[in-house]
């Protein structure tokens, strides 16, 4: 076991930068570089944490680095923190996530503000994904609502209001049915064990109850995490915020934030309630196929880049769903891997966009065209990246969704195959997007403009080398992933029946 | 004739009298001396009367601790730990709103010692009620608060909607009252006593046949109460007097009335009827559906920030319902929980309101937001980036987000509801938060709005700026940190009498 404080420093460190960033907010810039500076020692620590954990733990399962503070006995509340291996994959992205997305919206540099709600947002975002308390997860889970408002309602496009407010209504009410579910099982575990109240992960992990109450606090779970991630039909509020919020606050919802809700539902709604499973696993997974071709649909017919992504997003998301909710474990490690992988790619996308955008003054797709032509260069990456997404053996995308289909096949066929489809009309879209694009003659604007400049190669070049390294040798992820998935199947199987 | 003169323990009944004593002495030295004291002694006189006070319940509290919770008077009124901190809350809102009102009296050229008189008096009603253990005492205490609140509500000559509002609030507060003490006598009917622990005990040991009477007085009893924390259907006065009473009283109004009326509820549904919860119940649950529902609802349609915001206490007024209707230990110390995390940030919110108002305290439009008009809120984190930063604190806190005091506030009551097997009141609560997170945050997007129309700082005077960032830093930081606060009110839960 090592010592905690290296997670409290993750969570602790972001909001120190974003106080140190405030402070230096009267010298133009400096914020800038205090900010990025704090997201980069973050980095470190994360590659510590990294290189330090131990995957095989005998008798504390695969969580390392844990410790619990009661804060307030009467609530039942805790500082708890732990990591195993899939929240391991998500503090690296976070971490990758935050300082990418800083160095690429350097024209905020003279915005302490903005800087500072990055960081914030960072910091909360790494505690939930360290919460080892079920209650803590999700105060931190509701944390991260308040920079991602300001962060849309401030630095957003036009509609940026309607957005920031429509993102926070949605996930509020969604999360309002997680609390309740929350409590409701922290008071069945209390009835059972006639304990003080607790929300520890591993007391309410071993709570009976009956089917009927587990499916129920299923659905109360499934709302709030469908609604971040965002899983078909409550996506409806994440095409606005993404092409509303700035490149920054975009890439912090699609990769970061929406992971909070695939990690929360295999974390706390699969491995906390496997009584569940066998009655809501046809339906989540029916609503995730759903996700993926909806998603592809509407790609394909969408008039602006953001909301390209977005609706691939969705269709990504409900692949990780589907791999989720299988059961099984090559499926449920390739859905983790994939979150890691969605992430990563995603900022690649969101940072191009953003470069077009700042050459263009457009993210119409009516408006671009030819791009190929003066700017090879920018061109390439996004081939890499789109290759990737697509799914190109050799990339990372192809990891992730091919493990989850494998997995999908082998004990739910049928799902399979519609999911199967997806896979083909993401190509369809990705390719035909790079065509009207990057292909063609470039008139009028797209003539003229110049290829990514050297800060936007170094900013895109790691996404692209992460890009490959997965791809190539998945196994630096997998053999941190694998175990600690096993341990929840494990966990979740013999309450799923008769398998 | 002999008259048997119960045994009185002062030290219990001590904080209703330095109140008293301050409201009157305030009253005298105005009649006597040739002079006209200045708002700053008068303040001065009733914040050492608040201060004093809060050092009487430390004493109260150690006595409680040591000793137990007790009754006297012929248990007429009660020491015990819920007392105590109700108490302790009452004189800390007295406290706050005499700094706003002292800025406000100044600014408004009200100066005198009267509005810290009837301030005075009311806080002695509420403190009265908070300590309560007679439906007697309780009506009392409810007329002692309420007479004084009509006054200061129309306390500003020059504002016509003031005059409006106080007649509104005393017609319909007095019809309340009459009810209430009907209620009251209906239920001595019915048990033979107005005594709390004595209606317990009869209702203990005896089976009514007829219960009818009981059923009725408890429910005007109910209506009563229902009227005095503004509950729906009892609330359509609230946004007239919330609008209409000048900026600082609305926000004493709103805290000390909320925390006499709920002590005393929660006192009558869990020390008296408490054997007959199940029956009380429904009543509740409709009363908080409704009021978290359309409290909700309709503040998203106000352009008027003190509506706006007495809808939002209408809402929350549901959430302190929640407690009552759990009507356990947890109940309890949820509510008290509730109205801890309430006070600081409903009088500061009032705080902020009070200096925007600007002079004839009458700019509370936000109509800004949908681009027409012009506002003083629009704008103002550019201008006075503090004062909007605190202001957007204050609102978060009543959104119930995390890391503020109010989430943790919800978080007890809910926990409280969902012990005794209530998710779906406690998730239409919630949901109806999440209306109202609308219109708080609509709220903070107009502070940030960059096309300001206006250019003119708004004062902030000091001892409203003290209490502007005396609600901060209390919301900020228990936010953080809920244990002693959390641990105080689950005490003062357990030291209820039974």
């Amino acid at each position: 076991m090592h010592s905690s404080l290296w997670l409290s420093a993750l969570i602790l460190v972001p909001l120190l930068g974003a106080i140190g960033s405030l402070l230096t907010r009267k010298v133009p810039g400096r914020s800038y570089v205090v900010a990025v500076g704090a997201s980069a020692v973050e980095l470190a620590l994360a590659f510590v944490v990294w290189f330090t954990y131990n995957n095989h733990i005998t008798g504390a399962a695969t969580y390392d680095f844990a410790s619990r503070h009661v804060i307030s006995a009467p609530l039942g509340l805790a500082y708890d923190v732990a990591l195993d291996g899939i929240s391991l994959m998500m503090v690296m992205l976070t971490a990758i996530v935050v300082l990418l997305a800083l160095l690429g919206s350097r024209e905020r540099r003279s915005e302490p503000a903005f800087v500072a709600w990055m960081l914030v947002l960072t910091s909360f975002t790494m505690g939930s994904f360290l919460a080892h308390d079920v209650m803590e997860f999700f105060i931190f889970f509701e944390l991260t609502l308040i920079p991602c408002f300001f962060i849309i309602s401030q630095w957003g496009g036009k509609e940026r209001a309607n957005a920031a407010l429509k993102f926070f209504i949605y996930t509020f009410v969604g999360s309002a049915f997680l609390f309740i579910g929350i409590l409701y099982l922290g008071f069945a575990h209390q009835h059972e064990t006639g304990a003080a109240l607790s929300f520890a992960y591993g007391d309410l992990a071993t709570t009976t109850m009956s089917h009927s109450t587990a499916v129920w606090l299923f659905i109360s779970f499934t709302i709030a995490f469908a609604v971040k991630s965002p899983i078909w039909p409550l996506h409806t509020w994440s095409p606005l915020a993404y092409a509303e919020a700035p490149t920054a606050g975009s890439i912090e919802l699609s990769a970061l934030l929406a992971k909070l809700g695939t990690y929360g539902l295999l974390r706390f709604a699969v491995a906390l309630l496997p009584m569940s499973l066998e009655t809501v696993r046809p339906y989540v997974m029916t609503f995730a196929v759903i996700g993926i071709l909806y998603g592809a649909a509407l790609a394909c017919v969408t008039p602006d880049l953001k909301r390209l992504v977005a609706y691939s997003s969705l269709g990504q998301m409900g692949f990780i769903t589907l791999g989720i909710m299988t059961g099984s474990t090559i499926a449920t490690s390739g859905a983790v891997l994939m979150m890691f992988n969605h992430g990563i790619i995603t900022i690649g996308f969101f940072l191009v966009i953003d470069f077009i955008q700042k050459r263009r003054g457009s993210i119409l797709l009516k408006d671009i065209t030819g791009l190929q032509g003066p700017a090879p260069v920018l061109a390439a990456l996004f081939t890499v990246l789109m290759m990737a997404s697509v799914g190109l053996p050799g990339l990372a995308g192809f990891v992730g969704e091919f493990l989850i289909l494998l997995g999908t096949f082998g004990t739910h066929a049928w799902w399979g195959v519609f999911a199967s489809l997806g896979v083909i009309t993401a190509a369809l879209y990705l390719l035909w997007l790079y065509q009207r694009v990057f292909h063609g003659e470039a008139v009028g604007d797209n003539a003229v403009i110049t290829d990514a400049t050297n800060h936007e190669r170094w900013v895109l070049a790691p996404i692209v080398l992460l890009v490959v390294l997965i791809g190539v040798y998945p196994h630096i992820a997998l053999e941190k992933i694998t175990p600690s998935v096993q341990q929840i199947i494990e966990h979740v199987a013999p309450a799923g029946a008769n398998k | 004739m002999n008259i048997a003169i119960p045994t009185i323990h002062y030290l219990a009944i001590l904080p209703a009298i330095l109140f008293l004593a301050g409201s009157v002495g305030l009253l005298f030295a105005t009649a006597l001396m040739g002079t006209k004291i200045s708002t700053q002694v008068a303040s001065l006189v009733t914040v050492i009367t608040g201060v004093a006070v809060l050092v009487v319940t430390f004493l109260q509290w150690s006595h409680v601790a040591n000793h137990g919770a007790s009754t006297t008077i012929a248990n007429a009124v009660v020491l015990d730990g819920f007392s105590v901190v109700a108490t302790g809350i009452i004189a800390i809102s007295l406290i706050m709103s005499t700094f706003v009102a002292h800025d406000w009296s100044i600014r408004e050229k009200l100066t005198g010692a009267e509005f810290h008189m009837l301030a005075l008096a009311s806080t002695t009603g509420a403190v009265i009620m908070a300590q309560a253990n007679d439906l007697i005492v309780i009506f009392l205490g409810l007329e002692i608060l309420s007479i004084g609140l009509y006054v200061l509500v129309a306390f500003d000559r020059h504002r016509a909607k003031g005059q409006e509002a106080s007649l509104k609030y005393f017609l319909l507060g007095g019809f309340a009252s009459a009810l209430f003490i009907y209620g009251a006598a209906l239920v001595y009917g019915a048990t033979g006593t107005t005594n709390l622990l004595s209606i317990s005990y009869f209702l203990g040991s005896n089976l009514l046949l007829h219960p009818g009477l009981l059923y009725a007085g408890g429910g005007l009893l109910l209506v009563g109460f229902g009227f005095k924390v503004a509950a729906v259907p009892f609330h359509l006065w609230s946004p007239d007097v919330y609008e209409g009473a000048p900026s600082p009283v609305t926000g004493f109004m709103a805290s000390i009335v909320k925390v006499g009326a709920f002590a005393a509820l929660l006192r009558v549904m869990i020390s008296a009827l408490g054997t007959q919860l199940d029956t009380w119940r429904p009543i509740l649950w409709a009363f908080i559906a409704l009021s978290a529902v359309l409290g909700a609802s309709l503040g998203l349609v106000q352009r008027n920030v003190k509506r706006m915001l007495a809808y939002s206490s209408i809402n929350h007024t549901a959430f302190i319902l929640l407690g009552v209707w759990a009507g356990t230990a947890r109940g309890t110390g949820g509510a008290l929980f509730y109205l801890m995390a309430y006070v600081p940030a409903v009088i500061g919110s009032f705080a902020v309101v009070s200096v925007v108002g600007g002079l004839g305290d009458d700019n509370h439009d936000v109509s800004a937001y949908s681009g027409l008009g012009t506002s003083s809120y629009k704008g103002l984190a550019r201008r006075q980036p503090l004062l909007a930063g605190a202001f957007v604190v204050l609102l978060l806190s009543q959104l119930g987000a995390p890391g503020t005091t109010g989430f943790y506030a919800k978080f007890a009551v809910l926990e409280a509801a969902i012990e005794q097997n209530g998710p779906i009141i406690a998730l239409i609560a919630i949901v109806s938060a999440a209306i109202a997170a609308f219109f708080y945050l609509r709220w903070c997007i107009v502070l940030f709005s960059s096309d300001e129309t206006s250019t003119t700082r708004v004062a902030v005077p000091r001892s409203t700026a003290f209490v502007i960032i005396f609600s901060v830093v209390t919301t900020v930081a228990f936010g953080i940190w809920p244990g002693p606060l959390a641990s105080l009110a689950q005490h003062a839960g357990l030291l209820f009498t039974p």
